[in-house]
């Protein structure tokens, strides 16, 4: 700080605080609502202070099934797997694309390169119904592959690797040439060492880009096993107008959104650096 | 584009290691690419045996379709206020968090878990604060006289959305401008401040223009993001509704071709968002460009 401005710094903090409380707020008023039981959710008037009934709610949650809804675990298992697979997935497709990119030369690396980048501009949002008709004359409706495999184009994973390796010492490969290394045992011996922070910090941004997935289930799953959490909560809270069970709901909107901001709490680090490489 | 100075001699070996990539692209973006624009210029017939070529006529349609005039119109102004309201907040907090030394990574971690919170469930947590019959805020807005009914009242259901999708993009926009004014060298400031300028005419003399890049980044990130990315906040609160008042361009894409089942209009307008993108992300890499030559 350049000077002292008791003001100022005082200004500073109450900023802060009441952004923090604007920022917090839903989900708090979300917890809340989770803690209560259905009697207090209907008198009228939502209560503001935290109940006693948080575990009696998350165990109905978790053990009682909705009509139209697989039971809770079912759908989190769904959503685990898919982000799973979508973040190993891109992490190797696009890994093994920038490795041939950066590290050989041959024809139609270009255009190679460029069918990669076109992807960028064609989010699923906008082409929903042709992609939705090429999974389903795949054979892909309601199965993990048709969740993931179309998602795992990764323009951006395969950038950040691209200019990752770019970085990297061209001793260090001729080195390992000398040595008498293959272009595999480089790629696996000295390039994927030494990836190992991207790894984990692109791991970080893609799980949780895989559980926030909503509109891509919805369209591929018409078998109730294959939800996912995302599909759940919002069928849960549609329910609500005829018969609001604000308690449950609130508590199954909490437990889906726990993993990915508890990742997001305690990775920080690695999820701030992944942010930052995969937008640049 | 470059390569490394010496590269490995294989011949097939290259191809094999794309080839995924490459396989996943061309099957579910480049071939439905190609899909969508194909049938944007065909008309089928009721039982999809048959198709004519119908040249521009659903474009034509599509922009003498008054709805979809005022839906761009709607999405230009959803897109404008929460990439304002978002910018606003996320440079607001983030200039209070630069000035603090000891509590500044605490105020991030309070400030950067909601970029984990889903579209959906974002719609979700503001349309049960919203809720007529036991939300919080209709209840506190009662007291200024505000009748709140967003499932009537089409500025308030886009009130709504706007608040619901502004509040989950905070975080990212606050991380953004924090590294960018991490990045302003502390000796500008200084010297500044040795010639008599107080804090906030340094802010705007000084760390604005600086950040500039950043903005301009930001900008197009956010456009993205209220175009596409809130299709799930919108799901979840209004359906596009009351009387298409939140309907934006993405969920209409949605509507109309798979619940109104109108391909050939769908496909029209999947091509005219696409080429969309295609602006905003020429955009966006003709300034990373600029800004890694400097």
């Amino acid at each position: 700080m350049v000077e002292n401005r008791p003001f100022l710094a005082f200004l500073t903090h109450l900023v802060l605080i009441a952004g923090v409380a604007v920022i917090v707020f839903p989900v708090y008023i979300a917890v809340v609502a989770a803690t209560h039981d259905a009697t207090a959710m209907s008198s009228g008037m939502m209560p503001l202070w935290p109940g006693a009934h948080l575990w009696d709610n998350l165990m109905l949650t978790l053990t009682h099934q909705t009509p139209g809804l697989p039971p809770f675990w079912v759908m989190a298992w769904n959503s685990l797997w898919m982000a799973v697979i979508i973040t190993a997935g891109k992490i190797a497709i696009s890994i093994l694309s920038a490795f041939a990119i950066v590290y050989f030369k041959f024809p139609f690396r270009n255009l190679a390169f460029w069918l990669i980048f076109i992807t960028l501009m064609l989010p699923v949002e906008v082409r929903i119904i042709p992609t939705y008709s090429v999974v389903a004359n795949l054979g892909m409706l309601n199965s993990y592959l048709g969740l993931t495999v179309p998602l795992i184009a990764s323009a951006t994973a395969t950038f950040l690797f691209r200019q990752f390796f770019m970085t990297i010492p061209d001793e260090l490969m001729e080195a390992a040439r000398v040595d008498g290394a293959g272009p595999m045992k480089f790629f696996r011996d000295i390039l994927l060492p030494l990836s190992r922070t991207n790894i984990a910090a692109l791991c970080v941004i893609l799980f949780i880009f895989g559980w926030m997935q909503y509109l891509w289930p919805m369209l591929v799953t018409t078998d109730r096993n294959y939800y996912t959490l995302m599909m759940g909560v919002k069928r849960m809270a549609a329910v609500a107008d005829a018969d609001p069970q604000w308690n449950l709901i609130m508590a199954s909107v909490v437990l889906a959104m726990l993993p990915p901001i508890l990742i997001v709490i305690f990775m920080q680090r690695l999820f701030v650096k992944g942010l930052v490489e995969t937008e640049k | 584009m470059e390569t490394k100075r010496t590269t490995f001699p294989s011949k097939t070996l290259p191809y094999a290691l794309v080839m995924p990539q490459l396989l996943i692209t061309l099957v579910f973006f480049i071939w439905p690419t190609w899909q969508a624009v194909q049938s944007s210029f065909l008309r089928e017939d009721p039982f999809g045996l048959a198709s004519t070529f119908v040249g521009l006529l659903h474009y034509q349609r599509l922009f003498q379709d008054p709805l979809y005039l005022d839906a761009i119109g709607r999405t230009a102004l959803f897109a404008v206020a929460v990439t304002v309201l978002s910018m606003g907040m996320g440079l607001l907090l983030a200039v209070a968090v630069s000035r603090l030394v000891r509590s500044a990574n605490a105020y991030s971690t309070l400030l950067l878990w909601p970029y984990a919170v889903a579209p959906v469930v974002a719609g979700i947590l503001w349309w049960f604060m919203f809720n007529s019959s036991s939300g919080i805020l209709p209840y506190m807005l009662s007291f200024f006289g505000v009748d709140w009914n967003h499932k009537l009242n089409g500025t308030q259901a886009m009130i709504l959305v706007i608040v619901a999708a502004s509040w989950k993009q905070v975080s990212y926009n606050f991380l953004f401008f924090l590294a960018g004014l991490q990045s302003v060298p502390q000796s500008l400031t200084e010297a500044a401040a040795i010639d008599g300028a107080g804090p906030v005419k340094r802010f705007f003399t000084i760390v604005l223009p600086l950040l500039s890049p950043t903005t301009f980044f930001l900008f197009i990130v956010n456009v993205n993001y209220t175009m596409f990315d809130t299709f799930g906040t919108i799901d979840a609160t209004t359906q596009g509704g009351p009387n298409q008042a939140t309907n934006i361009l993405v969920y209409k894409v949605y509507a109309d071709g798979f619940i109104g089942l109108n391909l050939g209009s769908s496909s029209a307008q999947s091509v005219v968002l696409m080429l969309f993108v295609i602006g905003l992300t020429f955009l966006q890499f003709r300034y990373v460009e600029r800004r890694v030559q400097y």
